[in-house]
This record gives C-alpha cells, sequence and structure tokens, in this order.
C-alpha cells in the first residue's frame, strides 16, 4: 500500500510541475503589461520600471518561474493587485463559504441521488425510473447558473420561503446559516445528484443481478436486507469514485452559483478578480482548485481499496 | 444419417442493404435525438428569415412587454428587444461555438492521441504528461483561467473550451490505436508493407469512427453550455450579441417582475444541451453490442 502510494506521488510529480507552469503562464499569456493594471493612471516609465523591479518581471522568465515556485512553496501566494491584501488571507477568508457550500450541495446530491438510483434499479422499466431518468437527463443538461434564477424565482420571490442571497457564518447563527444555503445548495448540488443517481441506477442494476443477491433471495432474507445489506453496500463502490471526484471539483462549481447567490465565497472572489484583472488571485485559485482536484483523485483511489477490498495495488 | 457436403455450395452474397427508414426503427432514440439537434442547426440556418424582428433594435416605447403580446410572442426585454427573436440568433451564437470548439477538441486531441497511441514510447509518455496537466483542471476553471488570461470575447472562449476538450479526445484516441494496432487486420497489412500514414488513415482512423461520434457529441452539449456559463460571467459574448448566457446574466435582475427574461434564454440552453447529450448517449446504446438492449 505504502509503495502505490509513494509511486502515486512520484507521478504526480511530472503532473504538478506542469500545472504549475501552466498557472504561472497564465499572467504572461495576458495581452498587455500587468505594471499597467497595477499603475492605473500614474504611467511615467520610471514607475513601470519599479513595477516590474517590484514585481520582479524585469527578470529572465525562467528564474521569475523559479521565484514564485519558491514562495508558493511557502505559501506565499502574493498581494492582490487591487486591495494590496495577502492572497492567502483573502483565500482563506472565503473559504469556509465556499466548504459550506460545497459539503451542503454534496449532501443534498448524495439525498437524492442515493434512494432515487436504488428505486429506479429495483423497479426497473416503473414508472418511478422513467421518473429517474428523466430527472438524470434534465439535471445534466440544466445549466446551475439557470436553475438558481429559477429558484430564485420560485422560492425566493414569489413564495418568499428562502433568502434569495448572501451568506451567514455556520458558527453565527446555525438556523439562519442553514436557511440561506439551501437555494445554492440546491443549484450547485443538482448537476451531481443527476450523475450520481445514474451511477447508482447502473451500478445497483448489475449488483442486484449477482449470484449472491440472488442465493439471498433464495435463503429468504427480507427485501430491506437483500437491498440494503447486501446490494446496495456494494452497489455504492463506483459512487465513491464519482462522488471523490465532485469534492475535488467543488471550487469549480462554485464559480458560477456563488456569483448568482452573492455568495462570498472563492467562486466568487475569481470572477470579482477576472473582472478587477488581479491576476495573482486568480492564479492562486487556479493552483487551487487545480490542487484539490489532482488530491481528490489520489484520495479517490486510496479511499477505493478501502471499501473493496478485492482491489490489490500490488 | 445425411452426408451433409463438408463445403457447402457457394451462396450467392446479398448485400445488406437497410433503408433509412428502416435504420430510424431499429433506433428510434437515435432518430429522435437526431431530429432535435437537426432542428437546432435548421433554426440556426433559418434565423433571419424566423426572426419577427431585428434582435439588436432598441425599441424604447416597448419594454418589459409579457409573452403573448401583440407582435411579440415571447415578450420584450428592458431596451424593447424582441425576446423570440434574440433566442432565435442565439443559435447563431452557440452552435458556431460548440462547432469550432469541438474541432480544435478534436483535431488538436485526435492527433495527439494518434500519435501517442501508434508511436508509444517517450513520444507517449511526454505528450500523455501534458494531457494529465490538462486534465488535472477542472474544465470550467481550466476554460475561466484562459479567458480570463486571453481576454473576454467569443473567439477567446471557442479557443478555451477547445482547450479543455483535447484531453478527452487523446484519452479516447490514444487507448482505441492502443488495442487496434495489435489487432491482426492491422498487423497483416503492416506485413504487407502499408506505410504508417495509410495504416493510420486507412485502416486504424476508419475503426475508431465510433466512439469518436458520440465524443463529439457530449462534447457539443457540453461546449454549449461552457459557452453560456462563460458569456453568464462576461466572459463570452459580449453585449449587445443575442446570447443566451448573457440574456440570462441581464434577465436575472429583473427576476421580480419580468421573470421570462432570464427562463426563456434559460430553457433554449436546456434544450440544447439536452438534445446534445441525448444524441451522445443513444449513439452509445446503439454502437456499442454490449449496450444494445
Amino acid at each position: 500500500m505504502l509503495t502505490y502510494v509513494l509511486r502515486r506521488l512520484l507521478l504526480m510529480l511530472p503532473v504538478a510541475f506542469l500545472v504549475t507552469v501552466g498557472v504561472f503562464m497564465l499572467i504572461h499569456l495576458t495581452p498587455g503589461d500587468p505594471a499597467l493594471i497595477v499603475l492605473g493612471e500614474d504611467r511615467s516609465p520610471q514607475a513601470i520600471a519599479a513595477i516590474h523591479q517590484q514585481l520582479g518581471l524585469d527578470k529572465p522568465i525562467y528564474v521569475q518561474y523559479v521565484i514564485w515556485l519558491g514562495r508558493i512553496a511557502h505559501g506565499d501566494f502574493g498581494r492582490s493587485i487591487t486591495t494590496h491584501q495577502p492572497v492567502g488571507t483573502a483565500i482563506t477568508e472565503r473559504l469556509p463559504a465556499t466548504l459550506e457550500l460545497g459539503t451542503a450541495a454534496l449532501l443534498w446530491s448524495l439525498i437524492i441521488a442515493i434512494p432515487l438510483g436504488t428505486i429506479a434499479a429495483v423497479k426497473r422499466g416503473s414508472l418511478a425510473d422513467y421518473i429517474a431518468t428523466g430527472i438524470t437527463v434534465a439535471g445534466v443538461s440544466l445549466p446551475n447558473f439557470f436553475i438558481g434564477v429559477v429558484l430564485i424565482f420560485v422560492l425566493s420571490v414569489s413564495l418568499r420561503l428562502f433568502p434569495f442571497g448572501g451568506y451567514i457564518p455556520l458558527g453565527q447563527d446555525p438556523v439562519e446559516s442553514l436557511h440561506h444555503v439551501v437555494l445554492p445548495a440546491i443549484a450547485l448540488g443538482t448537476a451531481g445528484a443527476a450523475i450520481n443517481m445514474r451511477f447508482t441506477r447502473s451500478s445497483m442494476i448489475e449488483v442486484l443481478n449477482n449470484d449472491y443477491v440472488r442465493t439471498a433471495w433464495a435463503k429468504g432474507a427480507s427485501w430491506q436486507r437483500v437491498i440494503f445489506i447486501h446490494a446496495l453496500k456494494n452497489a455504492l463502490i463506483p459512487v465513491v469514485t464519482i462522488v471523490g471526484l465532485q469534492i475535488g471539483g467543488i471550487i469549480e462549481g462554485a464559480v458560477v452559483t456563488e456569483t448568482v447567490f452573492t455568495w462570498p465565497g472563492v467562486g466568487r472572489l475569481a470572477v470579482e478578480s477576472i473582472s478587477d484583472r488581479d491576476y495573482t488571485v486568480v492564479q492562486a485559485i487556479v493552483l487551487l482548485a487545480a490542487f484539490s482536484y489532482m488530491l481528490a483523485n489520489l484520495l479517490v483511489d486510496l479511499v477505493y481499496r478501502w471499501v473493496d477490498p478485492r482491489i490489490s495495488y500490488s | 444419417m445425411s452426408s451433409a457436403p463438408l463445403i457447402s455450395e457457394p451462396q450467392p452474397v446479398r448485400a445488406a442493404r437497410v433503408g433509412g427508414l428502416a435504420l430510424a426503427g431499429k433506433y428510434p432514440r437515435v432518430t429522435l435525438a437526431s431530429a432535435f439537434v437537426a432542428l437546432l442547426f435548421l433554426v440556426a440556418l433559418v434565423a433571419p428569415i424566423l426572426s419577427p424582428h431585428d434582435p439588436l433594435a432598441v425599441n424604447p416605447d416597448n419594454p418589459y412587454l409579457p409573452p403573448l403580446s401583440p407582435g411579440h410572442l415571447l415578450g420584450t426585454d428592458e431596451l424593447g428587444r424582441d425576446l423570440l427573436s434574440r433566442v432565435l440568433w442565439g443559435t447563431r451564437v452557440s452552435l458556431p461555438v460548440a462547432f469550432v470548439a469541438v474541432a480544435v477538441g478534436f483535431f488538436a486531441g485526435g492527433i495527439i492521441g494518434l500519435v501517442c497511441g501508434y508511436a508509444g514510447g517517450v513520444t507517449d509518455l511526454l505528450l500523455m504528461r501534458f494531457i494529465d496537466a490538462l486534465l488535472a483542471f477542472p474544465g470550467l476553471i481550466l476554460a475561466i483561467a484562459l479567458v480570463a488570461a486571453l481576454g473576454p470575447g467569443l473567439r477567446n472562449a471557442m479557443i478555451a473550451i477547445g482547450i479543455v476538450a483535447i484531453p478527452a479526445y487523446a484519452r479516447l484516441v490514444r487507448g482505441q490505436v492502443l488495442q487496434l494496432k495489435h489487432m491482426e487486420f492491422v498487423t497483416a497489412t503492416r506485413s504487407l508493407g502499408a506505410q504508417p500514414l495509410r495504416l493510420v488513415f486507412g485502416h486504424i482512423l476508419p475503426n475508431l469512427l465510433n466512439p469518436i461520434i458520440v465524443q463529439v457529441s457530449l462534447s457539443a452539449g457540453f461546449a454549449i453550455l461552457a459557452e453560456a456559463t462563460l458569456s453568464f460571467l462576461g466572459l463570452g459574448a459580449q453585449v449587445p450579441t443575442p446570447d443566451w448566457g448573457q440574456m440570462i446574466n441581464s434577465g436575472r435582475t429583473f427576476l421580480n417582475n419580468d421573470p421570462w427574461l432570464a427562463i426563456v434564454p434559460g430553457a433554449a440552453i436546456s434544450v440544447a444541451v439536452f438534445s446534445f447529450n441525448w444524441l451522445g448517449d443513444s449513439l452509445r446504446d446503439a454502437l456499442d453490442p454490449r449496450l444494445r438492449s
């Protein structure tokens, strides 16, 4: 197991290197001089040269990369061009909101997906199966910002059941916090719910056709025991993979959902930074998103062995 | 026991001719989904004829007209522009973006996959690490980052979405080539002296078409969704282009009184994405013998 983890980490190194090169090059792909963004109206040659020196832009590109990488390794992501706040602080301030939203969205997706996927598989070809399949198709075709807009219109503007935006930290007022997170979580989690339901259904159908399930039926086990103890436990193994990747991709979905619901998380920070051309912040968020995705991939592989002992890494 | 001849008389071979209608009857889901997609293309093609008004024509006297108003079937937006005309013209933005993005992903990813699968060795190792690095980014984040760097606009959105699509094609084609290059018909052709280019384009590529067709359809759905998302965030189409994502973004400000301004373009995106996803899914079921029921 340890050998496998080490091998996976070693394989990750060249990819991680290329990811850092890609993220570093983002600022160099940008048309125009970053110094001009920092300076605004004061664009004297002396001021531009000073900014170049301050940002290290007067050095050869590979030197700039090594310096940047060294800083990143020490947790120093630089300062925001617009607010001058350390980028690390800006992100950590916003991260709890994104994590709360991501967790709620994931819970919503599982609460919907596992029961409906199971029912669809057990009652294959029934009305329930068609409804579940319909939800799956709609869930992956509806853009999450459109789901958000419809939810705001129906449940917030028309029925006034939920607030249409804003964030209250969980520690400050748990009830209000949950009240505020419901709509963004549904908007963010619906596509995931559709995918998880599809996986649960197909995996459950496969498991229900196995000999050991047939044996359990033949032994006279109750349907609850056959479905929940024998079948569902094993059917959820492939779902673990997809859920793990969804955890890694929380920031991706949050970019849009947080914009719709004025949710002060990392995703909204990314959008604000792009419109302000604050590339140090954008770089850091893209790097964070890529590394959390890579880490999620690794963790999924490791957890897989734990949930399915038949898998060998030798 | 009758003594049947070991080698039967050669029978006249009848070419298996399958008519279009028979094919449509055999795969009704594919037919229906293809019809949806064809309808989208048709709407894009004839949008100038179908549209009752100029999608950019501002009419300050008629803002916020509700659906079913005289002369404006779906109503008008905050500037009095006809919503139906803007939605119809929206197909002329979304479909070309999807087409170009898929083409970028298909050609770049396909060539990388072909080279990796056929050449193997160090070439495969190096190119696939590049693909792995692209895969390390969540798709939308990569597209947003690229557009942020290149600058907002439809052209850059197309390039960014195309780059995001590259890894899927590269991995798909590489995997298929790795399987195919060891098959007997390829070995036989090679032993007859066929050059690598002839082997790849004449023998390997035609056998890759089925999974690629499925991928093209699915990635077109993703491209429409990604383009709408980028435009919603202000990174794709810019005002006053009649773009669905951009229309939802401006329409959501008026949800209190005029919800259709956001809901109509949202429905258009959903139908378009659904059509391509459905086509991809049904093609996969029809073309993969293991999934045929």
